[in-house]
C-alpha cells in the first residue's frame, strides 16, 4: 500500500479521523448504531460522507447494522460498522458468518468497561472477544490495536488493506479513551487504497458464467471441515502481517508487553523507570491477531521478567504466557471497569519486580 | 376441443399427486412403478389433456413440461391423432 | 400409461424456467415452496433480470434455495434477510433485491428487521412465506400458528395463555408509510398460483420506479410439518389458515 498523506496537520478526535479516514479510504458504506463512546464515528459520517459516494445508515440495531454489512460487503463493496463493547456482542453471530463467507469488511470497536452495560470509560477488556474470534465457531478476525489518533486514521487504510487481501474481516480494537481524546493528526489522502469489485462478488449474474453465491451452510460435514481448512491456512498465511512496536530492548531486565492505550501509559512509565536506574524495555503489539508469539519468545529468553499491563483483570496476559511458556517470570498488573492506570502505578509494579528478581537473584 | 399433452420428469416428481387435483379433465394419476428415488411419479391416464398448465403450476419441483397443438393447426382444425 | 400423443405441430406452452437450475429441490413432496421460487425465477426470466438481481434468503426451508435460483444468491442469518438485503440494495441501487423469509424468520427472530426494513421503504420486494410452522427445524410452532393448532413444540395446541395469538405482521406492516404494496396470495390452486405470479411481476415493476418496498405474503402448506398428505395439507390451509390470513391485497399503490 502507498500511503500519501495531507500536508495539513489537523486537531481532531480519534472517532473523528478515524471517520475522516474513512471517507479518504473510499469506503461505498457505513452502517452503525449510535452507542457511546463512538457515536462521533456515525455524526461524522452523516455530515461530512457524501452521498454521491455511497451510503450512510443508521440501523435499528447494532444486529441489523452488521447484517447490512454482510450484504453489502457480499456485493463486493467496501463497507465499515463501529461500535462500542455491547454493540459488539450483538454484532458477533453476524461477524462469525461474514468471516465464514470470507468476506472483507472494516469492524470498529472503540471499546468500554464492562460486563454489562458496565461504563463509557475506556477498557481492554475486549480482548478475547476480538482476538479469539468471538462469535460461535472457528474464526478469527485481524486486530489491530491503535494508541494514537494518528494510529485511528492510518489503521483504517491498514485494515481495509488486510480485509481485502485475506477476504477476511479486520478489526480495529480501539478504547473510549482514543475515541475522545483529541491531538493532532496528518490525515491520509484519498487513492492510497485502489479499489475494485471483486469476481466472487453476489452484484447480478454474469452471462454464461457460474453464478455467485455467498453462503456459510454445509449439509455434509466433509465439506464444512474442508470449509474451516481454507480459513485456517490463511490464518497461517495471516501470520506474516504481524506488526509490533519495540522500545529500549537493549539489555532491559524487564519487559512490558502493553497495547493500545496501556501501552502509551506504559512508555511513560518506563521512562520514569529507566530514570531510576532500572532497565525496562516495551513491547507493544499493534496486530493483536497475528499475535507477535515469536518476538515475544525470544525477549523471555533475554529479560529477568515480563510485566502485561492492560485495562482488563488480564486477558492478553494468558497470550503471553502461553508463548514464554515458563521461560521467564510473568506478571501482570490491570485495571478495570473504566479505570485507566497511572504511570506512578505501573512504575511501582516494575519496582516490585526488580526487588523480587534481586531477591531471586 | 383443443388437444395438448405432458411430459413428466419423473426422476424429478415426488408423486404429491397436487397435479392430479389440478388438473380439470383428470388426466392424470400415479405411476405404479417407482422412480430411483422411491417415489411414485404421475403420468397420463387418459387421453384428454388439453395442455392447459394447471398442472404444471401447481407442481412444485417443475417436473412438467406442457405441450399443446399450435394455433396454426387449430385454425385449420387439422384432425388429430392421440 | 397413454405413451403416444402424436398431436401434429406441438407446440411448447409451458416449461421449467431457464433461470431455475436442474438441483432437485430438498423440499418435501407437495410443499409449496417449490412453486414460489419457480414463479419468482419464471418472472426474472421474462423480466431479462437475471443479470441484475440479487437474492437474500435466510436460514429455515430457505436457505438452499441458491442451489435451484440461477442468479447471484446470498444466504442470510435467521431473521437477518430484510437487513442483508438493505445492505445489497443501498449500495447497489440499481439492482434488483428480493428476500425470502419464512414466518419464523420473519415474524418472530426478525420481526425488528422487517419493521424497520419496510418503515425506511427500502426499495426492495420482501417475500414471506407462511405455513404457521417451523418447517426446517422440524415442526415447532411459529408465530402465525393458529390457536389450537398443535405443532412439536405445542403438542396440545397453540394456546392464548402460553402462546398469545397469531401473529399478523402482514396486516401490521402494511400501516407503515415506508411500505408500496402490501398483498397476500396462496400457492394451492392453479388461479393462486397465476395471481401470485402477476404480484411478483408487479413488486419487480415497482422496485424499477424505485417506489418503496413491496411486501408479498404467500399462504403455503407444510405437509411434513402440518403431519398430513399433500393434498390434505392444502384442504387444511383453505379451511383454516386462509379465514386467519385472507387472500388479497392489503395496501395497494394509490393512484395519482
Amino acid at each position: 500500500m502507498n500511503m500519501k498523506y495531507d500536508n495539513n496537520v489537523k486537531l481532531m478526535k480519534g472517532n473523528e479521523a478515524l471517520a475522516e479516514a474513512a471517507i479518504r479510504a473510499e469506503i461505498d458504506g457505513y452502517f452503525g448504531y449510535p452507542i457511546t463512546p463512538q457515536s462521533e464515528i456515525l455524526e461524522y459520517l452523516s455530515k461530512n460522507f457524501n452521498e454521491e459516494d455511497g451510503v450512510v445508515l443508521q440501523a435499528e440495531s447494532e444486529i441489523a447494522a452488521i447484517n447490512m454489512v454482510y450484504g453489502a460487503a457480499g456485493s463486493g463493496k467496501r463497507v465499515m460498522t463501529s461500535t462500542s463493547s455491547p454493540g459488539m456482542s450483538l454484532m458477533l453471530e453476524g461477524i462469525s458468518y461474514i468471516t465464514a463467507a470470507q468476506l472483507p469488511c472494516l469492524l470498529v470497536n472503540v471499546s468500554r468497561g464492562g460486563p454489562g452495560l458496565g461504563t463509557i470509560q475506556p477498557s481492554q477488556a475486549d480482548y478475547f472477544q476480538s482476538t479469539k474470534g468471538g462469535g460461535h465457531g472457528d474464526y478469527r478476525l485481524i486486530v489491530l490495536a491503535p494508541n494514537s489518533v494518528q494510529e485511528m486514521a492510518d489503521f483504517v487504510f491498514d485494515a481495509i488493506y488486510l480485509a481485502e487481501k485475506y477476504r477476511n474481516p479486520a478489526l480495529i480494537l480501539s478504547d473510549g479513551t482514543l475515541g475522545q481524546m483529541m491531538e493532532k493528526v496528518r490525515l491520509p489522502e484519498k487513492g492510497s487504497l485502489p479499489k475494485s469489485i471483486p469476481e466472487w462478488a453476489a452484484k447480478g449474474k454474469i452471462k454464461n458464467k457460474e453464478r455467485n453465491i455467498i453462503y456459510t451452510s454445509a449439509v455434509d460435514p466433509t465439506v464444512m471441515e474442508n470449509l474451516n481448512k481454507e480459513l485456517q491456512n490463511k490464518y497461517a498465511l495471516l501470520q506474516q502481517e504481524v506488526r509490533y512496536e519495540l522500545s529500549q530492548i537493549e539489555d532491559a531486565e524487564i519487559l512490558i508487553v502493553a497495547f493500545g492505550l496501556s501501552a502509551r501509559i506504559c512508555s511513560k512509565a518506563q521512562e520514569m523507570a529507566n530514570d531510576n536506574g532500572l532497565s525496562v524495555g516495551l513491547l507493544r503489539p499493534i496486530t493483536l491477531y497475528p499475535f507477535p508469539s515469536d518476538t515475544i519468545y525470544k525477549l523471555a529468553q533475554k529479560v529477568q521478567a515480563i510485566l502485561v499491563v492492560e485495562l482488563s483483570a488480564g486477558q492478553m496476559v494468558e497470550d503471553v504466557k502461553l508463548v514464554v511458556n515458563g521461560s521467564c517470570p510473568v506478571f501482570f498488573h490491570g485495571r478495570m471497569g473504566g479505570e485507566v492506570p497511572t504511570p506512578d502505578e505501573i512504575f511501582f509494579e516494575l519496582k516490585k519486580i526488580t526487588d523480587k528478581q534481586a531477591v531471586k537473584n | 376441443m383443443i388437444r395438448g399433452t405432458i411430459k413428466v420428469d419423473t426422476e424429478i416428481c415426488k408423486g404429491c399427486e397436487l397435479c392430479i387435483t389440478a388438473c380439470p379433465q383428470k388426466s392424470l394419476g400415479l405411476s405404479n412403478n417407482i422412480n430411483s428415488h422411491g417415489f411414485k411419479y404421475v403420468e397420463l391416464i387418459q387421453d384428454n389433456c388439453t395442455g392447459c398448465i394447471n398442472c404444471a403450476l401447481v407442481c412444485p419441483d417443475s417436473a412438467i413440461t406442457v405441450y399443446r397443438q399450435s394455433k396454426n393447426s387449430i385454425k385449420q382444425n387439422k384432425k388429430v391423432t392421440v | 400409461m397413454i405413451n403416444k400423443c402424436e398431436i401434429e405441430d406441438l407446440e411448447l406452452v409451458y416449461e421449467k424456467p431457464k433461470t431455475l437450475t436442474d438441483t432437485p429441490m430438498h423440499y418435501c413432496p407437495g410443499c409449496g415452496h417449490g412453486v414460489i421460487n419457480k414463479l419468482i425465477m419464471e418472472v426474472i426470466d421474462e423480466l431479462k433480470i437475471q443479470d441484475k438481481t440479487v437474492g437474500v434468503a435466510p436460514v429455515g426451508c430457505a436457505v438452499f434455495e441458491y442451489r435451484y435460483m440461477d442468479i447471484d444468491m446470498i444466504e442470510a442469518p435467521h431473521g437477518r434477510a430484510s437487513a442483508v438485503a438493505t445492505g445489497v440494495k443501498r449500495v447497489n441501487p440499481d439492482k434488483y433485491v428480493f428476500s425470502y423469509q419464512g414466518d419464523g424468520d420473519l415474524a418472530a427472530i426478525g420481526t425488528s428487521e422487517t419493521i424497520h426494513t419496510v418503515n425506511r421503504g427500502e426499495n426492495i420486494l420482501m417475500l414471506f412465506i407462511n405455513n404457521a410452522i417451523y418447517g426446517m427445524t422440524g415442526g415447532q410452532m411459529a408465530p402465525t400458528t393458529l390457536i389450537g393448532q398443535k405443532t412439536s413444540t405445542s403438542p396440545f395446541g397453540r394456546s392464548v395463555k402460553n402462546n398469545g395469538f397469531p401473529l399478523n405482521i402482514t396486516e401490521l406492516i402494511s400501516k407503515l408509510d415506508g411500505a408500496f404494496y402490501v398483498t397476500r396470495h396462496s400457492v394451492h390452486k392453479p388461479n393462486s398460483v397465476r395471481k401470485l405470479k402477476k404480484a411478483i411481476q408487479k413488486s419487480f415493476e415497482y422496485q424499477k420506479e424505485n417506489k418503496g418496498t413491496c411486501f408479498i405474503e404467500v399462504i403455503s402448506n407444510c405437509p411434513a410439518g402440518w403431519g398430513m398428505t399433500p393434498l390434505k395439507s392444502n384442504e387444511w390451509l383453505e379451511e383454516n389458515l386462509i379465514p386467519k390470513y385472507p387472500l388479497g391485497d392489503i395496501k395497494v399503490p394509490t393512484k395519482n
